[in-house]
């Protein structure tokens, strides 16, 4: 059995929050430059130059990419051979985010009761974590800082099976045409189909980890994505929503089997800044 | 692609010399505004008592910074969603405020009344902001300190980039845009 100490994952949860709030992904800043090469829009075009700019200002000063620094969002793949030691999982993950928002200057943006007192927890706490047991004995933190704007441009719809492709592909599409400008444009489109109305949900979520420029290991649902990429970017909604040829980056479909009875579809869309890391430890 | 240097605040003359589409660099001093700060002043107007801030021709920029380093004037400071102050802005242009700046869609209930005041909603680069950070050059929380990053901040800005998005004659870029580039 390996032993591995809370704090050892407290000082890797805090030293992610840092980093991915600064510096973008490599995937994501490469989709943003071949934007810019097909964007016809000279307005577009120069959104997409000065998100370049941001992405390399953000870097070289240590910036945030974004003042919204997010929830905090984890996926831990747990190998069952490892013993955690000196505190909880959660605890630790928690403590790692609080020092990392505040050692890096990033936004605190969560409120400890929704509907009364709105009051910020001031430590950015508490996360949202997803854990799954895996054999072996390494642990994978996959960590996501996820901007309101663009999670409150989500939507969860359980179809029937009869609604087929062309169903699936009108709820989508028409759910991203009307979220419009206001997930910052161009966007990632994280779209569930299968399992149950919370799994799919995560699904969605899940499938904004992926990196941009990688497909569905199903031939099928990758020809999909393709397709609904397409068909969003024909909407001319374009970058900031300002019209152009730009509004998706990309759509990464995670599917997973269905009951008889349902086709669970959900949309979770992320803005250009698909902030997303992760660390095998 | 034609960019025009605007000063802020800004007179009814200015507005009406905008237009949807149109690219700006803005200069001057603008003022921060979010939700609870919206609340707040909109309290203050319903009560008929005096706000922390004169609104006559000024820009009010939807933004929650992250916070300064030492040595920096303001933290990463990209606009938000417009939308949830749809409900304030009739009235904060009531007052005198000429234009905001946010992110995304407003509601026919703002433009119309951007038409009826002579107002600008323009949109800034959702999310560049370590870019637009650059560009402010002063900040100051002049009200409501107690709301952290919602309070409300003077800003010293210079070459400040958005886009008009919808003008004093009624016209929509996220509508007219899309419908350009539609296929
Ligand atoms: S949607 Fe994304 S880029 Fe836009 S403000 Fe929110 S976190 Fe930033």
């Amino acid at each position: 059995m390996r032993e591995l100490a809370a704090s050892t994952i407290s000082d890797h949860v805090a030293e992610m929050c840092e980093q991915a709030n600064i510096y973008l992904g490599e995937d994501v800043f490469s989709a943003l430059k071949d934007a810019l090469e097909t964007e016809e829009s000279p307005t577009g075009k120069e959104v997409l130059k000065q998100l370049i700019e941001n992405v390399e200002i953000a870097r070289d000063e240590q910036i945030p990419i974004c003042q919204d620094t997010g929830f905090a969002v984890f996926f831990v793949e747990w190998g069952q051979e490892v013993h955690l030691t000196g505190g909880s999982l959660e605890e630790a993950i928690n403590a790692g985010v609080k020092r990392g928002y505040e050692e890096g200057y990033l936004r605190k943006s969560i409120v400890s009761d929704p509907l009364y007192e709105r009051k910020n927890t001031g430590d950015n706490t508490p996360a949202v974590i997803y854990t799954d047991i895996v054999p072996g004995d390494k642990v994978k933190i996959s960590f996501a800082p996820k901007g309101g704007g663009s999670e409150n441009m989500s939507a969860v719809k359980m179809l029937k099976p009869s609604d087929g492709e062309a169903g699936f592909i009108d709820f989508v599409v028409n759910h991203v045409k009307a979220a419009g400008p206001n997930p910052c444009p161009p966007i990632v489109v994280g779209v569930g189909i299968g399992g149950t109305f919370d799994k799919v949900a995560v699904q969605a979520k899940k499938a904004l980890f992926r990196k941009v420029g990688e497909s569905n290991p199903n031939s099928k649902f990758a020809d999909l994505e393709k397709r609904i990429k397409d068909k969003i970017n024909d909407l001319g909604v374009g970058p900031q929503g300002f019209g152009g040829r730009n509004f998706a980056l990309a759509v990464h479909i995670e599917d997973y089997p269905s009951h008889i009875a349902s086709m669970a579809a959900a949309v979770n869309i992320n803005c250009h800044a698909c902030r997303h890391l992760e660390k095998i430890i | 692609m034609e960019t025009k240097k605007i000063k802020a605040p800004l007179t009814d003359e200015d507005v009406m010399a905008l237009k949807a589409g149109d690219n700006v660099l803005i200069s001057g001093v603008i003022y921060t505004a979010r939700d609870a700060a919206h609340k707040k002043l909109v309290e203050l107007m319903d009560k008929g008592e005096e706000l922390p801030i004169d609104l006559t021709g000024q820009f009010i920029f939807y933004v929650g910074p992250t916070p300064e380093k030492p040595g920096q004037a303001i933290g990463s400071a990209g606009p938000t969603t417009s939308g949830r102050m749809d409900a304030y802005t009739p009235q904060m242009l009531e007052k005198g405020m000429k234009a905001c700046i946010g992110k995304g869609l407003r509601s026919q209930v703002v433009k119309d009344a951007l038409v009826k005041h002579k107002g600008l909603y323009l949109a800034a680069v959702g999310g560049a902001g370590a870019l637009l950070s650059k560009k402010i050059k002063k900040s100051e929380v002049v009200a409501y300190p107690e709301l952290g990053p919602e309070a409300i901040r003077r800003l010293e800005v210079e070459d400040f980039p958005a886009t008009v998005v919808n003008d004093a004659y009624g016209n929509d870029l996220y509508a007219e845009g899309a419908k350009e580039y539609a296929r």
